[in-house]
């Protein structure tokens, strides 16, 4: 299973970004064989949509769940339709705490967006 | 009686909010109307029209009636998933990520979407077409002085203001021989850009205080950039102190940007209490009708004489 997870550097020590599409790097995760690779957000400084960006950038990797501190209403509605889980880091810190939890199951999965929307 | 050309359009911006737009242009149009100043027979009375559709004030003023209206909005992609290939170039063609191909969906976010139509044309499949996103209201009507009111309204939660700007201009056309007078938007961002667009001249509001002057250099940068010939109306004069205080620093960037001072409006208790009262500038100071039509010939001269060189009017 592979997984995404939004970081400050492109390092599997990283310390986590809460920002799903305005993260400095993805961090895309191999679970079953602890394979990662880190990749530079494209959309970081895009003017709008970077959350749709991020979410097509998790199916073209062909994630399945996604970790990460806040989820706007596009990149919700984004990743839900594209049926992708969304997971919150909550009191984890560090990538390996993150994953750990995850693993146990023990991150809230997301129903509804987090984060308001910004336009203009 | 100035001599007008087929239509004459000012537009009134500011940069700063607060400043007295909605003051200046009110009672410019009041006074270039038949309530105040005897028009050629048969001319017709200023068009005004509130650009400022995020929270649109004028009418508090001019206390139109508003006998006509109009749903607008633009057109955005509506995705038929049965012939959908799921390609992406649809996505890929779209500047505003406003629809997304996301594994075996399609989405569309109508917030992003700017109207393009680009997606339509460019799906191999057929299968977008295009609806209707109502984001606003434009509406019209008979305002106090013979006034032609106009203004358009932008629903609450739309993002974009631009194309109800576009529509509003575009459906309340000045008859020939008509003054148009603009409000515009604060700021110098797209909504103002789309206001001014086009105007035969720009007049900068502006307050002697550092926010006013700050916000006065970006609108002068703006107006430059159209290539608009514009002046400038310092209102609330006298409270950043005289010559050596922010009154003199406007007056001195003015000088120094060529841009001519048209009119200074006190800073006066009566003039705010009237203000938050409804009352127009020209009601509570009827004498400063006749400092109006000063201007707007004073204006009607400087367009002859300050159109930039290669200015694309």
């Amino acid at each position: 299973m592979k997984i995404i997870l939004s970081v400050t550097s492109p390092k599997l020590d990283s310390d986590l970004d809460p920002r799903f599409g305005r993260a400095a790097y993805y961090l895309i995760v191999d679970l079953d064989t602890m394979n990662w690779e880190a990749v530079e957000n494209p959309a970081l400084n895009a003017s709008g949509g970077a959350g749709i960006q991020a979410a097509q950038f998790v199916t073209k990797h062909q994630c399945q769940a996604v970790l990460s501190g806040d989820f706007g209403p596009n990149a919700f509605n984004a990743l839900k339709a594209a049926g992708v889980g969304m997971y919150l880091y909550g009191s984890a810190s560090g990538v390996q705490q993150a994953l750990d939890l995850f693993k146990a199951g023990k991150l809230e999965m997301l129903a509804a967006p987090t984060a308001a929307g910004h336009h203009g | 009686m100035v001599s007008q050309p087929p239509s004459f359009t000012i537009a009134v911006a500011s940069g700063k909010g607060g400043t007295g737009k909605t003051t200046v242009a009110s009672s410019l149009a009041l006074s270039l109307s038949g309530l105040v100043q005897t028009t050629e027979p048969g001319a017709d009375a200023p068009l005004f029209l509130d650009c400022d559709v995020e929270a649109p004030n004028a009418h508090l003023f001019l206390k139109p009636e508003l006998k006509e209206r109009k749903e607008i909005g633009i057109l955005i992609p509506q995705v038929d998933e049965t012939r959908c290939s799921h390609c992406g170039k649809c996505s890929e063609v779209c500047q505003y990520h406003a629809i997304a191909v996301l594994g075996k969906k399609t989405l569309v976010f109508p917030q992003l979407c700017h109207g393009c139509g680009s997606c339509t044309l460019v799906c191999p499949e057929g299968a977008i077409s295009e609806v209707l996103d109502v984001m606003g209201v434009l509406e019209r009507g008979p305002a106090i002085g013979e006034i032609h009111f106009g203004r358009g309204v932008l629903d609450i939660g739309e993002p974009m203001a631009v194309p109800v700007i576009r529509q509003l201009k575009a459906w309340a056309k000045p008859q020939p021989g008509q003054w148009v007078v603009i409000d515009a938007s604060p700021g110098s961002s797209c909504p103002v850009v789309e206001a001014i667009r086009g105007a035969d001249f720009l007049i900068l509001v502006t307050e002697p205080t550092p926010f006013g002057l700050h916000d006065l250099r970006l609108a002068a940068e703006m107006g430059r950039k159209l290539d608009l010939p514009a002046g400038v109306v310092i209102n609330r004069d006298g409270i950043g102190g005289g010559s050596d205080g922010f009154g003199g620093r406007v007056e001195a960037y003015c000088k120094e940007q060529g841009l001519p001072v048209l009119l200074r409006i006190p800073f006066e208790r009566e003039i705010a209490e009237g203000i938050a009262a409804g009352r127009n500038l020209v009601e509570i100071h009827p004498e400063m009708r006749a400092s109006f039509i000063e201007m707007s010939s004073k204006i009607i001269g400087l367009t002859q004489t300050m159109i930039p060189k290669g200015a694309l009017r």
